[in-house]
């Protein structure tokens, strides 16, 4: 819901040249539906009690912040007062010609977030840091899948096989790391080995994609949906053939430890969240800034996106295109094999069948709500993670509404932000096509 | 959807303008061109290859293979003596699974397994159908679970919890299902026409929600759950809806494979000689030229999303009323849903081609739990199969470079003439 892009807005023109700027009904629609149902919750579900905020993570932390308590019922109805001003001010901008801006789009978020967990909570004390956390544990394999769609598609090559890539890299680490444990009984050496052999199975993946797609030509969009079958039968092949029978040698992988980072953890809030983490997750953060970095700010990067959005200018100055997709689409394998290891190793989980469920279509849904962007696409993916991880807060706490509808809400969000907020969103021009040099 | 095809043979225009000093190549040259650089050809050699590879995998993880292997160098014969056994019985067993079982005595016992393989492709097929159209269309629709779900909750809605007369029973229930599931799919359709939201990630989240829906009617007293039960159950099927089968006769098939094949038959009218199918096809191919030419190009997303919903939909209907009439659970939709986009990208998306493919993939869904029951190779094994056959033809040159097959867009390997396109027009 952070995000937007600018496609209703005309670029920023020269002042001599009138400017058009084309407005769109979709955000204020889009407010009004939120508005609507948080009315109908105040109105229908009134619920009583406080709403405690709890942000500390233990007693023990260095700084003790107090807990914050809301009474559920007035605190809601202020959020739908607040909504409404949002919308009403949303449709005045339309009116006038004016583009919604980002920061209300946020800013509408969060109150009516607020909103429904205080109305969700109402009575009971809401752990935020535990929220918190889980949400971006949750997000983290979203996020390194996203991160390899986004450079998959920046150069030109669609991946949809990031869900192959998640499931091979969680095997891979799974034995990899079982059959080191076992042999050598190193914990450290049998991470490494563990991240080393997802890393070489994403990009093994990413490979067979690149290859079929720039040597072969098939269809991206086939090589993606195929490989995730492949990958999926090929796991669960050997998962019943070979892993269940020897589970002790080849499918007992250690885990990863949360390593607290001195300092940075103390600081209340963030620092729980954030820095009370395994290595997996760090190595998330470098990797959403290293990929934001490369795509954005290097040579590398303004050669990649070139090849993604017009590859015969490319090659025109001396870029070999096919190489370059190739070689991206392996190395982007890579991050979505580092993602898998969050399955198993990252969570001291034995490999089984398909156990990604379907987390490579949410990072791929992730790719797209995020506008190709690698830093939107993260936040779209921990949005996927906070609503995923809400529901297992609430139904802790005693939730009013059927966890099933909790566990929708996430998709039922997206839906609607899709369509309401980003709407038609333009991917990399040559994304999907073989380049055929002629 | 489109790739660069490769021209296939040499049309015959080319071969008129050929002057006297390149000679005819002879009948038999032709022919033989004709076979090796034709479709069909590669068709058969991807599925060969793609159960060598499958051969592979059963032999190197087989415990009597792995054991021979010790002493190997001592008696290398008993390694390729496990090898054949473990393959040729997994093999034998899945052929028996999917085809003709030997072993029974009649003819009718034997047959058996077909009508499996016709149960199992009858889902396949139709769901086939509705992801291949939307492939024509230009467009994915990976929401084919969620759209069986809600058409599977509607049908078997109607299917359990009304009284109607028989035959009506049954139609009022397929129609509802159809209903149900060209919604589900339309929804997407619709957003997409109206807010240009990409219909992959709708269609994606949309199962997410359809399968959360369903799994709360399903564990609510009054809804979708049986009475009396807290399982998150269905009642079973009345007698009088659920789809006319051979169970009496001891098979498992029934009507759906007619409704089916009829359905096969609808979309491939619609495609190649109705004039809606004529637009589908001109924005498929090229939304903006479409447009120009005057083709409302966001009603045809949804007309495209309403037929591929109900497409799936069929496939949905089909496993409530007519292979699991027992009641159902959120899991009813079995994979079909997935399975349907590998059957549609291999049948190319054309209505006869996903035909065969839904039997080719029924053939080893059957056999696959046969060979897991005989033969103790884990049905995972036909996902592999499958995905590599579709592999393989989708890259036809890989094929003919294994095969050492010629190459059809080279054509002849003769000097042949310049002709401009001036000279050929007169």
């Amino acid at each position: 819901m952070t995000t937007v892009t600018e496609h209703h807005q005309v670029s920023p023109q020269p002042d001599a040249l009138a400017t058009t700027v084309v407005t769109s009904w979709k955000a204020p629609i889009a407010f009004a539906v939120f508005t609507l149902a948080a009315l109908a919750l105040a109105v229908f579900a009134p619920r009583e009690g406080d709403t405690t905020y709890r942000l500390n993570a233990s007693d023990k932390d260095a700084i003790i912040i107090a807990n914050i308590s809301v009474p559920a019922m007035p605190a809601l109805w202020v959020v739908v007062v607040l909504l409404l001003l949002a919308t009403a001010f949303s449709v005045w901008l339309v009116t006038q010609k004016r583009r919604v801006p980002l920061w209300l789009i946020v800013v509408f978020a969060i109150v009516f977030l607020f909103g429904f967990l205080t109305w969700a909570g109402a009575g009971a004390m809401l752990p935020m840091i535990n929220l918190l956390y889980g949400s971006l544990s949750l997000a983290v394999p979203l996020i390194f899948g996203a991160l390899t769609g986004v450079i998959g598609e920046r150069v030109g090559v669609i991946n949809i096989g990031i869900e192959g890539q998640l499931l091979a890299g969680a095997f891979t680490s799974a034995v990899t790391a079982s059959v080191v444990m076992s042999s050598t009984g190193s914990v450290g050496l049998a991470l490494l080995a563990g991240v080393i052999g997802a890393m070489v199975a994403g990009a093994l993946v990413g490979m067979v994609l690149a290859a079929f797609a720039i040597k072969y030509f098939v269809d991206q969009v086939i090589v993606g949906v195929v490989l995730n079958v492949l990958v999926t039968g090929l796991t669960s092949f050997f998962f019943s053939q070979v892993l269940a029978p020897n589970a002790a040698v080849l499918n007992s992988p250690p885990r990863f430890p949360r390593l607290p980072i001195p300092l940075l953890s103390e600081i209340p809030i963030i620092g729980p969240v954030l820095f009370r983490q395994t290595l997996i997750v760090y190595l998330m953060y470098i990797a959403v800034i290293v990929v934001f970095i490369g795509l954005f700010k290097t040579r590398w990067g303004l050669r990649l996106r070139a090849v993604g959005e017009h590859p015969q200018a490319a090659d025109t100055v001396g870029i070999n295109v096919n190489r370059t997709r190739f070689w991206n689409v392996a190395l982007a394998g890579t991050i979505a094999g580092l993602g898998g290891t969050f399955f198993t190793i990252g969570s001291g989980i034995a490999f089984n069948k398909e156990m990604t469920a379907g987390a490579g279509f949410i990072a791929l849904a992730a790719v797209i709500f995020g506008g190709w962007d690698p830093i939107r696409a993260t936040l779209a993916a921990l949005l996927f993670g906070f609503a995923s991880n809400l529901q297992n807060t609430l139904s802790v706490i005693g939730s009013p509404v059927p966890s099933e509808f909790m566990l929708m809400l996430p998709y039922l969000v997206t839906i609607i932000a899709v369509a309401g907020l980003v709407g038609k969103v333009r991917g990399p021009a040559a994304a999907g096509k073989p380049y055929i040099k002629s | 959807m489109s790739e660069p095809q490769p021209k296939t043979s040499t049309t015959p225009r080319d071969t008129t303008t050929v002057p006297a000093q390149a000679p005819e190549p002879s009948r038999w040259h032709q022919t033989f061109q004709k076979i090796t650089t034709g479709n069909a050809l590669i068709s058969v050699l991807s599925v060969l290859l793609a159960l060598v590879v499958g051969a592979i995998m059963i032999a190197f993880t087989d415990e009597d293979v792995q054991k021979a292997a010790g002493y190997f160098f001592a008696r290398p014969g008993d390694t390729f003596v496990a090898i054949w056994q473990s393959v040729s019985g997994a093999y034998s067993a899945l052929f028996q699974g999917s085809i003709y079982n030997f072993r029974r005595d009649s003819f009718a016992a034997g047959i058996k397994p077909l009508t499996e393989t016709l149960t199992f492709a009858t889902p396949l097929i139709a769901g086939g159908l509705g992801v291949g159209l939307a492939f024509r269309v230009g467009m994915f629709n990976i929401g084919g679970r969620g759209q069986m779900l809600i058409a599977a909750s509607v049908a078997g809605w109607l299917a359990f919890g009304f009284e109607l007369p028989w035959g009506l029973h049954m139609l009022v229930a397929l129609v509802g299902g159809l209903l149900g599931g060209a919604l589900w799919g339309g929804i997407a359709g619709l957003l997409k026409a109206k807010t240009g939201a990409h219909e992959v990630i709708v269609t994606i989240m949309l199962n997410f929600v359809a399968f959360y829906l369903v799994s709360w009617l399903l564990r609510t007293p009054g809804l979708l759950q049986a009475p009396g039960s807290s399982n998150p159950k269905t009642p079973p099927m009345k007698d009088t809806a659920i789809f006319w089968n051979l169970k009496e006769y001891g098979y498992n098939l029934h009507l759906g494979f007619l409704v089916v094949v009829a359905a096969t038959v609808l979309v491939w009218w619609i495609l190649s000689r109705s004039s809606l199918g004529f637009r589908f096809r001109a924005v498929g191919e090229n939304p903006n030229a479409a447009r120009v030419a005057g083709i409302n190009v966001p009603s045809i997303y949804v007309y495209a999303m309403l037929i591929s919903g109900a497409l799936l939909g069929l496939a949905g209907v089909n496993q409530v009323l007519g292979t699991v009439t027992t009641g159902f659970t959120a899991g009813i939709d079995a994979g079909v849903g997935f399975d349907a986009i590998t059957v549609a990208l291999l049948g190319r998306s054309t209505p006869w081609g996903i035909f065969a493919a839904g039997l080719l993939f029924g053939a080893f869904k059957a056999g696959g739990y046969s060979m897991q029951a005989a033969e103790g190779v884990p049905v995972d094994i036909v996902l592999v199969v499958q995905s590599l056959i579709v592999l393989f033809i989708a890259a036809p040159p890989l094929v003919r470079t294994i095969f050492r097959l010629p190459d059809p867009s080279r054509g002849p390997k003769r000097p042949r003439p310049i002709v401009t396109k001036e000279v050929t027009a007169k």
